[in-house]
């Protein structure tokens, strides 16, 4: 082993190659080549309509690529079902909140850890049979400050809260790899430093991909970004490469500024 | 965290808690009721209560606990009424196999129609469920063990267990009390089960279910077997106490009318579908004699409840204070 290859990236764990999708004669991604590795929190950012969701549904075969390939830790994805991949360990969120509103914070949790311990096809069963996994999931609620709120319907709570129960629900599968739709959209300052704190701390052990507009964040938590613009990646690197590039500043920051 | 309009956890458990006393109280008293009531009503009646009771609450399984809209139930109900009238007459079978071999050829018949139609959405759904159940009809006029428009007449009710004598109305009665009340019993259990946990949380929110990855439409399709075999129980009790199985059984106008029996009474609660298929059964068996037409009126009624009650009858009453303090919950 030379000293290069200690200093080298970690794994790649999720990666497209030449992705691509057509609604009907529009191009709404092209020719995206992605590597998502182990352990760094990689974003996708770009102007609204640039087809970061897209991308998102492409990843996780909610939508059907119309071109390339999507391998997961070494497994040709591309032909998959969406809930196939999620049980490979490629979990998402969605750009709008997604929660059960009528179930408990800790049922919602609950929903996510049934499958795992094989307490998903027992309609034979009473609820109680669900208290074994209340371990788990108080464990997580605690770790993301939810614990008050156990009992409280997921619809009534804040948006903020809404959210980070949606990443607990998430982590509960222990998932591979991360997959963030503006996690942090909408949120007061407070919440975007605990989430931002969260994902931090998750990534620590798997693989991130995030889209978000708060640069600010982005400059701060993520070790890769890589600029969507029009369906096509424009520019990819680190936070100061990125930043510095001409035609990012031109066709995106030059907006935000 | 921020301070969100959320800051009060503490009072979100007790409202599930209140009433139940109360509820424990009313079942009791509706047992002792329906314990009471052949003695005082003509059990015959009762008992076709009781059977479309329980056809409306396994279908309810599907529209009010999984979301999912079947215009063919008819299918299962009718279908399972042949089977059953056709083991116990033409066989020799004791009821309580021709009861089970319905529920098997139901639950069958589900199997099909629902790995067929599951993967649609909304109305194409319910045109595929009619279809199918459409073809099942022509089917069943075809066959030669239906009868034709003759339908499989004097079905007899045999011995239970071979011991018990189901020709005796108040033997037959309890008979179709405990088949009805083990329904209920399924039902309930099923929607409050680990699984119902997951079938209400794909219907709250199939996208997400899916990226927790659950296989939605195996749950759903369970879901409709479940719902097949039950409604395949009532309809085989329906050929044991009336006696015979007909096309009117398996015809697509059965599986309209368990529709409105549901939404009358209200989707999602127990007690909904129970209530409302007693209205319609009521209504239809009171307008039999008169030259009013049973249609118009219980469409007239179907209207009128859609209208002021959209939630149905046990639905808003279940909304309302008076439903609260009953311990009544409401559905979702
Ligand atoms: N299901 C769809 N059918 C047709 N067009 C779509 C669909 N989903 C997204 N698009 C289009 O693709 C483009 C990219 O959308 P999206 O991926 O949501 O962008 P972003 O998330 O970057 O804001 C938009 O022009 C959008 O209108
Ligand atoms: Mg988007």
């Amino acid at each position: 082993m030379d000293a290069l290859s200690q200093t080298a990236e970690p794994r790649v764990v999720l990666s497209a190659r030449g992705l691509g999708k057509d609604f009907s004669g529009f191009t709404a991604v092209n020719n995206v080549n992605l590597d998502v590795r182990h352990a760094r929190i990689h974003a996708l950012i770009g102007p609204n309509g640039a087809g970061k969701t897209t991308v998102f549904n492409l990843l996780t075969k909610f939508l059907q690529p119309t071109r390339g390939t999507i391998t997961l830790m070494g497994t040709d994805i591309t032909r998959m079902a969406p809930d196939a991949v999620a049980r490979m360990g490629l979990v998402r969120s969605f750009q709008i909140s997604a929660v059960f509103p009528h179930l408990t914070v800790l049922e919602n949790v609950r929903v996510a850890l049934q499958r795992p311990a094989e307490l998903h096809t027992q309609f034979w069963r009473s609820l109680k049979a669900l208290d074994v996994l209340n371990g788990r999931a108080e464990v997580l609620l605690d770790e993301l400050g939810l614990t008050p709120w156990r009992d409280t319907r997921a619809a009534d709570l804040s948006y903020g809260r809404k959210r980070v129960l949606e990443i607990a629900t998430t982590l509960a599968l222990d998932p591979e790899v991360l997959l963030l739709d503006e996690p942090m959209a909408g949120m007061g300052h407070e919440d975007v430093h605990t989430v931002a704190d969260i994902i931090r701390e998750v990534a620590k052990h798997r693989a991130v991909l995030m889209v978000e507009h708060n640069l600010s964040v982005v400059e701060d938590i993520c070790d890769h970004v890589t600029v969507l613009q029009r369906g096509e990646i424009l520019a990819e690197g680190d936070y100061a490469t990125v930043s510095n590039d001409p035609r990012v500043r031109t066709a995106y920051m030059g907006s935000e500024a | 965290m921020a301070r969100g309009s959320d800051t009060a956890p503490a009072e979100a458990t007790p409202v599930r808690e209140m009433g139940r006393g109360t509820r424990t109280l009313l079942l009791v008293l509706a047992l002792a009721a329906l314990i009471a009531a052949p003695f005082y009503v003509y059990p015959v009646f009762l008992m076709t209560l009781l059977c479309f009771g329980l056809f409306a609450a396994a279908f309810n399984l599907l529209l009010g606990y999984t979301g999912l809209l079947s215009f063919g139930h008819a299918a299962f109900f009718g279908g399972a009424a042949y089977f059953t009238a056709h083991a116990a007459k033409v066989w020799g079978w004791p009821p309580e196999f021709a009861l089970l071999l319905g529920v098997i050829g139901a639950a069958g018949l589900g199997v099909v129609m629902g790995a067929i139609a599951i993967r649609r959405q909304g109305i194409y759904f319910a045109m595929i469920t009619l279809a199918l159940s459409q073809m099942f009809f022509f089917a069943c006029l075809q066959m030669p063990f239906t009868h034709g428009e003759d339908g499989i007449q004097s079905v007899p009710r045999g011995r239970l267990f071979g011991l018990i004598d189901l020709n005796q109305t108040l033997n037959m009665y309890f008979f179709v009390l405990a088949v009805f009340l083990l329904g209920l019993l399924i039902i309930w259990r099923f929607v409050n089960s680990p699984f119902g946990m997951i079938l209400k949380a794909i219907r709250e929110n199939e996208q997400r279910a899916v990226s927790l990855g659950y296989a939605v439409p195996a749950f759903k399709l369970g879901a409709f077997v479940m719902s097949a075999a039950l409604a395949g129980l009532a309809g085989g009790l329906k050929a044991l106490v009336l006696q015979f199985a007909t096309l009117t059984d398996v015809a697509w106008q059965m599986s309209g009318e368990v529709i409105l029996m549901t939404l009358i009474g209200g989707i999602g609660t127990m007690l909904g579908p129970i209530l409302g298929s007693s209205i319609v059964i009521a209504l239809q068996q009171r307008l039999a004699t008169s030259d009013f037409p049973v249609t118009i009126i219980t469409g007239l009624v179907f209207m009128v409840c859609v209208l002021l009650f959209r939630r149905g009858l046990i639905g808003e009453l279940a909304h309302s204070r008076i439903g609260r303090a009953m311990g009544l919950r409401p559905p979702g």
